[in-house]
């Protein structure tokens, strides 16, 4: 498991112009097929650090899944160069697969009809971990993902959260450099989506497991992750922190205002408008880039008020806006983050 | 070879899946056994017609009957084996799972057919067998060498059938209605094994060709074999006709994989 000569550890993963086509045929009439294309990845550019764990987002089929297929070399890129921790994914398929994990959240790489600890046998051959290391880090998994219950169940048995547990120890049997996954957290209640996140922080803690992790879940990101990915129609939208999102997303803090009586919207002119009013209580959104300072003081100046209290811009309402702008607010990022 | 104990766990893990199956087992013990009466009888009422008919005696068609019941399912005569599943797996996109492990897809896949056959060999292979030999005169090899043989020629019967589905599976690849293809191949085998009927018994070029086609590797041989139809150079030319199909076949998977993995379509999110 010698690291690849010329890897430097700040681009363990790198994407230049990676792009995806499908050719999709379609029926048009009877008999009749029409031939078409879909860009799924279209000329993505990123680099990964080694030890970095970064969050890869985009509304339903932006082109995530495909570009960790990419990732893994069981889909050939179209165009474009991709490289894992200085490997070709897809030529070299097999060696590459020692140097990765993958979780793809809908899908299961347990054995269905047997008991989950034969599925950990088989990989404890397939990948050919020494017996004291593929031990410790079943041990390590049974513990602190809460599986020594679930070991002797068979898979088909197995709930959706024990079975995303299951899967995500099978990832790490053989100490991957790098780990992928595609919505670990699909589905799992609040409790199972707890565990999981604390062992993904932990484990890039203590291993220094580069991680790659695709989520509609933002709170996933917002745990995990310092930077992000952005994706929209097979581009790359963001690239940056978490935090920068609200930047660049347009978007908007919230006053919230509590006056003595009920009063017709406040007016500010155009540095704050009301989105709601509710009896004494009314709502301004303003942009989060300005100081709340001198609305505070105008307001406090022309009104009644009672209380005010300033809430932060919701990521998820970042997001949403950002996917349904489809990118306009954001110019597709140059080559190099 | 390291991997000879991953594809060792794999055959084991193969068996215990099927092991896992009961009542499918008993159900198709049962089938077969009725199966096997059905057949019996009309053999019976053929073979009084024409004596000798194939170039085999009476006993030696009931116990044709008896041996091929007992036998079909571990060679998968009737198709119904990892062929459905890999097809499945193709289609759903779940193939993706097995492409990004480090392990060669074709024996991956050969290894959990051969845990499957020998599973089906000992849960589906006796139970037919003796009853035939409880009600019918049978004429059971004595010779342990025979029984050795005939083995032999079972296990290359599973690789050959084995390839066969492998190629059927992987059009899934390409056509995205691999069932249809699997149907049609698990026809083809219950035709041209011999299962219905020995592949001797059928007149001229039909005959001819039957007896050639890779089918015949997995039935009709091996039953030979025990029949004591195959012996010295006779045997030898089975195995190297058994062997020949696999060797060619498994070839041909192999590189269809390689064709279907460069330009996969890996379906599904
Ligand atoms: N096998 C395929 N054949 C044709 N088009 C495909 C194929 N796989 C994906 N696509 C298309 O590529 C685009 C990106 O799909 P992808 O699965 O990567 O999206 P995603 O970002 O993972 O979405 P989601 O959040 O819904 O999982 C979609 O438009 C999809 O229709
Ligand atoms: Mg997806």
């Amino acid at each position: 498991m010698n690291d690849s000569s010329d890897v430097r550890d700040e681009e363990f993963i790198r994407l230049d112009g990676v792009e995806k086509v499908f050719d999709v045929r379609r029926r048009t009439g009877f008999l009749r097929r029409e031939k078409h294309q879909v860009r799924a990845v279209d000329s993505i550019s990123f680099r990964v650090a080694r030890g970095e764990m970064v969050g890869y987002i985009g509304p339903n089929g932006a082109g995530k899944s495909t570009t960790i297929k990419m990732l893994t070399g069981i889909l050939t890129p179209s165009g474009g160069r991709l490289r894992v921790a200085g490997i070709d994914p897809s030529r070299e398929r097999t060696r590459l697969a020692q140097r990765i994990g993958v979780v793809f959240g809908q899908r299961t790489t347990l054995w269905w009809d047997l008991p989950l600890i034969d599925s950990y046998r088989l990989m404890h051959r397939m990948y050919r971990i020494p017996d004291a290391r593929y031990r410790a880090n079943l041990d390590r998994c049974i513990e602190l993902l809460d599986m020594s219950e679930l070991l002797e169940v068979p898979v088909r048995q197995l709930s959706l959260g024990q079975r995303m547990r299951g899967d995500i120890a099978a990832a790490l049997l053989h100490d991957p450099d790098v780990l992928y996954l595609d919505e670990p957290t699909i589905g799992l209640d609040v409790v199972s989506k707890a565990k999981v996140r604390e062992f993904l922080r932990e484990l890039n803690a203590e291993r220094g497991t580069t991680v790659l992790l695709t989520t509609h879940d933002l709170t996933d990101i917002e745990q995990l992750c310092r930077r992000v990915m952005v994706i929209d129609h097979g581009r790359l939208m963001y690239d940056g922190a978490l935090s920068g999102l609200h930047e660049v997303g347009e978007s908007e803090r919230t006053l919230v205002v509590d006056l003595e009586r009920e009063l017709p919207p406040i007016d500010l002119g155009p540095s704050a408008r009301v989105v709601r009013v509710e009896g004494p209580r009314q709502w301004l959104a303003f942009p989060a880039s300005e100081s709340a300072a001198p609305l505070v003081a105008r307001v406090a100046a022309d009104y009644p008020l009672v209380d005010l209290s300033v809430r932060e811009p919701d990521i998820e309402a970042v997001i949403a806006n950002m996917y349904a702008s489809g990118g306009d607010l954001l110019q597709p990022q140059a080559g190099n983050s | 070879m390291g991997q000879g104990r991953l594809y060792a766990a794999v055959a084991v893990s193969g068996f215990r899946r099927h092991a896992t199956y009961r009542v499918a087992t008993a159900a198709g013990v049962f089938t077969n056994t009725v199966f096997g009466f059905v057949l019996a009888y009309t053999y019976i009422a053929l073979w009084d017609e024409r004596p000798g008919l194939g170039g085999y005696d009476q006993a030696q068609a009931l116990t044709y009957v008896w041996l091929c019941q007992g036998l079909h399912a571990t060679v998968a005569a009737m198709g119904r084996g990892m062929e459905v599943e890999l097809i499945g797996r193709i289609r759903t996109g779940d193939i993706a799972v097995d492409l990004y492990r480090p392990a060669d897809l074709q024996t991956w896949w050969l290894a959990g057919d051969v845990g499957r056959a020998v599973f089906h060999l000992l849960g589906r292979g006796f139970v037919p067998m003796a009853f035939g030999a409880l009600l019918f005169d049978l004429a059971v090899p004595s010779d342990p060498l025979t029984w050795l043989a005939f083995l032999v020629a079972v296990a290359l019967g599973v690789v050959v059938s084995f390839a066969i589905r492998y190629l059927v599976a992987l059009s899934a690849f390409w056509l995205m209605d691999g069932a249809g293809a699997a149907q049609m191949s698990a026809l083809a085998g219950i035709f041209f094994s011999g299962l219905l009927l020995p592949l001797n018994v059928f007149p001229g070029a039909l005959g001819e060709i039957a007896r050639a086609l890779p089918w015949s590797a997995l039935l009709q041989m091996p039953a030979d074999v025990f029949l004591g139809e195959r012996t010295g150079v006779g045997l030898l030319e089975t195995y190297a006709f058994q062997g020949a199909w696999a060797v060619a076949l498994l070839a041909a998977g192999r590189l269809v994989q390689s064709a279907a993995t460069r330009r996969v379509v890996v379906q599904g999110g």
